[in-house]
């Protein structure tokens, strides 16, 4: 029963964790099967995309340095011009009406990797008085073990100049932290891969966000 | 420019902890330092909007989604609500996915391995986008109990998992949900991770009797209540408006 407090208001629904079997609701060709003709958030990209080419991977670590193996990634991320696919981004300008910017990968049963294609997301305003974001992905992990879905982002170490000036970077209080969130950029056949690592605890634990 | 409306800061008290000792796995995965407080831009007030014709016919119906020679073995229910914001506006036009065990309880999955039968009728998820009034409804056959390693002897109750979208990527939403009366659900380590018991009771659908087919469905009902979002009435400025 969901009762409103003394102001008419509900409290949210608890989160529970997403299991071992998440695969089966989201991702359900991991799982084993194929059921859905069409699998959400299993690709972004068509040729029509505008902007870089990138690939963004990375492995996720338990509190012993162990990849979590059974976890599932979301993406959320603005198109190349800076701009979100959701009626709540009313910025004006230009924007790449076919890039959702939203999708799902499985961390690998073996690897423990997970890896999406996507493009380099432009600038999108910050809040009111404060500079633009640096390009940034918002990442959204769960996985058994996970109580409560995680917040993160994911930076491009090669935007030190906007990430200088990022307003969300900048309130996290030791610099240090603020490389967790900075994937490192190299070149696989030519193309750019952009890796981050994800510490769940532990030494160089990345920084998880209330938002 | 501050985002249009806001989202109400998450009332963690409403959530399990990131560590629960009794869900062993929790452990090692749950993040020990302080969440950063961020407060919400574009990136967190934004969020995938999905249509209909992203959706199959059969997609909110888990007895034919993947019937193969019949229909799947189990009790048939109904499982509907509303998804409605923290101030009781419903949320329409949202995504709900659910993933589920078999009558057996028996998941669809490659690293399963209980001793119960896979049914070769029934993959065991599903998805609908919530209508003009924030209600959702699938058919099913109702999930069975099974055991999981924890403690040696942990069972999980009766629960099918849900993933809800709201229209802000900060309203994401994992959780599962309980059938009223199961004897399981006083013992399951993963509903006590949430230490609130009132926060528990809402995870729990009600049999609603209205609402089955007589001589062919039963139906349980269960309300899923999103964060809710600040009014523009109280919207600062925007930055060159």
């Amino acid at each position: 029963m969901i009762t409103p407090d003394a102001l008419g208001s509900l409290p949210e629904t608890p989160s529970q964790t997403a299991g071992p079997y998440v695969h089966i609701g989201l991702i359900p060709r991991q799982a084993g099967f194929d059921i859905f003709a069409n699998n959400l958030g299993e690709s972004l990209l068509t040729p029509a995309t505008q902007g870089e080419r990138i690939r963004i991977e990375g492995r996720i670590l338990n509190g012993t340095g162990a990849p979590v193996r059974d976890a599932l990634v979301e993406i959320w991320q603005a198109d190349s011009f800076g701009r979100y696919a959701s009626p709540a981004d009313r910025q004006a300008g230009e924007r790449d009406e076919g890039f959702r910017g939203w999708a799902r990968a499985g961390t690998d049963f073996e690897t423990g990797l997970w890896a999406i294609e996507t493009i380099k997301p432009g600038r999108v305003a910050g809040r009111h008085g404060h500079r633009r974001m640096a390009p940034h992905v918002n990442l959204w992990i769960v996985a058994r073990g996970i109580n409560i879905g995680l917040s993160t982002r994911l930076y491009f170490a090669d935007e030190a100049e906007a990430n200088a000036e990022d307003p969300v970077l900048r309130i996290i209080e030791q610099p240090a932290r603020r490389e967790t969130l900075i994937a490192r950029r190299e070149e696989r056949d030519g193309r750019p891969v952009h890796i981050l690592d994800i510490r769940l605890q532990g030494e160089g634990e990345t920084v998880f966000f209330d938002i | 420019m501050n985002p249009v409306a806001e989202f109400f800061p998450r009332d963690r008290a409403a959530h399990p902890p990131a560590v629960t000792p009794v869900y062993k796995t929790s452990v090692l995965r749950g993040p020990h330092l302080p969440l950063i407080s961020l407060q919400n831009s574009l990136s967190e007030v934004t969020g995938p909007v999905f249509g209909h014709h992203e959706l199959g016919p059969l997609d909110n119906d888990l007895i034919r989604n993947y019937a193969k020679s019949g229909d799947p073995i189990g009790e048939r229910i109904i499982l509907h609500g509303r998804v409605l914001d923290g101030s009781g506006r419903p949320v329409p036009g949202v995504l709900v996915e659910f993933w589920q065990a078999n009558a057996g309880g028996r998941y669809r999955h490659r690293n399963d391995t209980y001793v119960a039968p896979v049914d070769p009728n029934f993959g065991g998820c599903g998805r609908t986008i919530t209508d003009a009034e924030g209600r959702y409804w699938f058919r099913t056959v109702k999930p069975g109990p099974y055991p999981y390693r924890n403690r040696v002897n942990d069972w999980r109750p009766a629960h099918i998992h849900f993933s809800v979208f709201g229209t802000g990527f900060a309203q994401r939403l994992i959780t599962q949900n309980y059938f009223e009366g199961d004897p399981l659900i006083a013992r399951d380590s993963i509903l006590a991770t949430i230490p609130d018991p009132a926060a528990r009771e809402r995870l729990i659908a009600r049999l609603d009797f209205n609402a089955s087919v007589p001589l062919d469905t039963l139906a349980y009902r269960w309300d899923i209540v999103l964060r809710g979002q600040r009014s523009t009435l109280f919207e600062n400025k925007l930055a060159g408006n």
